[in-house]
């Protein structure tokens, strides 16, 4: 145990000694926080359409005033040249060009079925599907009231209509900030953890120091035990650091335990720190590290359900994610704070996650050798 | 009879088909200065690595104060101090936390550790140094330190994998007198070396060639049985038989 002092200690003065390690301990929280959370949004604004109105009558006038009265799109011209739209689309600068055929006021006025054609550039399929659903919702809109203007002219007293109506749970008026947010603290934990440890571990290799270590009596699981602590208490005190930024700047709402949240994160952390030490066992040189950790962590970001819906993953895809210590992270962290998941809600989680790290680390003991 | 704090009989170490140690036999008794010499890829860093635990020997005995070197690394490492030729302590900290790594990692008390830090100090005049950083000090102050530290914790063997490399003659003769100072008080010193001046202090030196030892005896004893004055005529005599140019460097060549 006393051993085990000597070399936290010894970690710990070398850590902030580094002049620009201990800096950026700090600061990178605080940038990526202040930078990530309201830049990656899947949130659709300003998206150009460009009208092909070819019918010219109140009704198609109508349609493009409701559009033109959204938040979602912007006008950004108006063609009689489907050649000109389609040269408009290819060169960026439109997302969406609107058909609207010469016979859709009249049509509409016959009480007979009107049509029109979107072509939506699906670069981005996910923002192509995002900007079909709104002009969607428009168009419906637009319907119902063409409806019920024209049962209030012909005299109908009831029509029947379903009315849905929607409520947003947990994150009501779904603010992409609050679902980010937790994520972003994820991706910070994990690169604090996975990163520094390693290339630390490794640094020592490229040095010798290691050797000097290995010819002492000391034990291989102090050893590990010693470049882990380190690392874990300052993942938890960076994330405190990203907690209150998200209070700070972005007022995020907290609805479960603080504690709770550091709980998943220290577990979290041994289980990724074991990985990357484990991983630190096989690279020879911090280059070598930090690309084996980087396509590492890209891979158990990307699929940690992030940005897309874990449920919609291929099969194989879910399976994989349950030793991706990331996932179990990134569900514990957006249940704990916007839907105030209690420790009986997320316990499935945190015991995953705990034996996903007595693994690792088990790994990382079990590979690092003192005798070649 | 002196006491043996290493026996080794018929060490192995194969990389390969290369064969670094090849069939080493021979003793070291406690408190003697073993000077164990060699040309630059002789063999002589793997065999020292094994015996410290670094490394397992293919085939053979190997028995450091009193343990099996394959089955009980750990139990050696605690009883020998090792200082490799290339600098080890960690630059990035100070002379004092240094020591208080190494002994702390020995298992030194507190106290302990305060008072060697202490003695240590004074006597290599490095009181003015303790909170400098290593990165900050001249290299022959850091071999010098790096061996203090080395047999901080008294182990029963010491080695020392060329210890003097790129030190100045002045630093290189205090070292020595280190190192005698250190045998003095029962701790044996295993030393491998380049600098034949230096194999002339040892009480016994073996000298290795191509993985093989080609000469174990006492200085005075190898330079009667080969007819000249210095050790260093023995060396050349032996490791380099026709004296004139280095050996082929392909073994189907000649």
């Amino acid at each position: 145990m006393r051993t085990i002092l000597y070399l936290i200690r010894k970690e710990f003065i070398q850590i902030f000694r580094n002049k620009f390690i201990s800096k950026a301990i700090f600061a990178v929280p605080i940038v990526q926080m202040l930078i990530l959370v309201p830049a990656v949004t899947f949130e659709l604004k300003n998206v150009d359409i460009v009208i092909i109105d070819k019918d010219l009558t109140p009704e198609s006038r109508g349609l493009i005033s409701k559009l033109a009265g959204s938040t979602f799109f912007r006008i950004s011209g108006k063609t009689w040249s489907e050649k000109e739209a389609e040269n408009l689309m290819l060169h960026n600068k439109c997302d969406i060009i609107l058909h609207i055929p010469d016979e859709f006021g009249m049509n509409i006025g016959n009480g007979k079925p009107a049509v029109l054609q979107a072509g939506i550039d699906a670069i981005n399929s996910s923002s192509a599907q995002l900007s079909w659903a709104y002009i969607n919702g428009i168009i419906r809109d637009y319907n119902s009231d063409i409806t019920i203007d024209n049962i209030s002219t012909s005299g109908v007293s009831s029509f029947p209509i379903i009315d849905i109506t929607n409520r947003y749970w947990y994150n009501e008026e779904l603010n992409y900030k609050y679902y980010m947010l937790p994520g972003i603290l994820v991706i910070l934990v994990t690169a604090i953890g996975f990163l520094l440890a390693g290339l630390n571990m490794v640094r020592e290799k490229e040095i010798g120091t290691i050797e000097q270590i290995n010819v002492t009596p000391v034990r291989k699981h102090q050893f590990i035990i010693a470049k882990m602590v380190p690392f874990l208490l300052i993942g938890l005190i960076d994330l405190g650091v990203g907690l209150s930024i998200g209070k700070l700047a972005f007022n995020i709402p907290f609805e479960g335990s603080i504690l709770l949240m550091f709980l998943g994160a220290a577990i979290f952390l041994i289980a990724v720190l074991g990985l990357a030490l484990f991983l630190s066992t096989f690279s020879g040189s911090q280059q070598q590290y930090m690309f084996v950790a980087f396509f590492c962590m890209i891979i158990f970001i990307l699929m940690s359900g992030i940005f897309t819906p874990y449920e919609s993953m291929p099969q194989w895809a879910q399976d994989f994610n349950l030793i991706n210590p990331v996932a179990y992270l990134m569900r514990i962290n957006r249940m704990v704070m916007l839907k105030g998941s209690s420790m009986n809600d997320i316990s499935g989680e945190l015991i995953s996650l705990g034996v996903i790290a007595v693994c690792f680390s088990t790994f990382a003991v079990r590979r690092y050798r003192k005798t070649a | 009879m002196r006491k043996k704090v290493i026996e080794v009989e018929n060490l192995v170490k194969r990389f390969g088909h290369f064969t670094a140690n090849d069939n080493l036999t021979f003793e070291v008794y406690e408190g003697e200065i073993f000077g164990f010499l060699g040309a630059n890829g002789a063999g002589k860093t793997t065999a020292i690595r094994i015996l410290s635990g670094l490394s397992s020997p293919t085939s053979g005995k190997v028995k450091v104060a009193g343990f099996d070197s394959g089955k009980q690394a750990e139990k050696i490492k605690k009883n020998i101090g090792y200082m490799c030729q290339k600098f080890s302590l960690y630059e990035d900290l100070t002379v004092k936390e240094n020591i208080m790594l190494y002994g702390g990692i020995y298992g030194l008390s507190r106290s302990q550790i305060a008072e060697r830090t202490g003695i240590l100090l004074d006597k290599l005049r490095f009181r003015e140094y303790e909170n400098k950083l290593i990165s900050e000090l001249p290299l022959g102050l850091r071999q010098k330190l790096s061996f203090s530290v080395a047999v901080l914790h008294e182990p029963k063997i010491v080695f020392l994998d060329e210890p003097t490399g790129g030190v100045d003659p002045i630093t290189r003769r205090q070292f020595w007198e280190m190192i005698y100072e250190t045998a003095a008080s029962g701790i044996t010193v295993f030393v491998t070396t380049h600098y034949m001046d230096e194999a002339e202090y040892c009480d016994r030196i073996s000298i290795m060639n191509e993985g093989r030892i080609v000469a174990l005896d006492t200085p005075g004893n190898l330079k009667k049985q080969y007819n000249v004055s210095s050790v260093e005529e023995v060396f050349i005599k032996i490791a380099r038989p026709d004296a004139s140019h280095p050996p082929a460097p392909s073994p189907g060549s000649g």
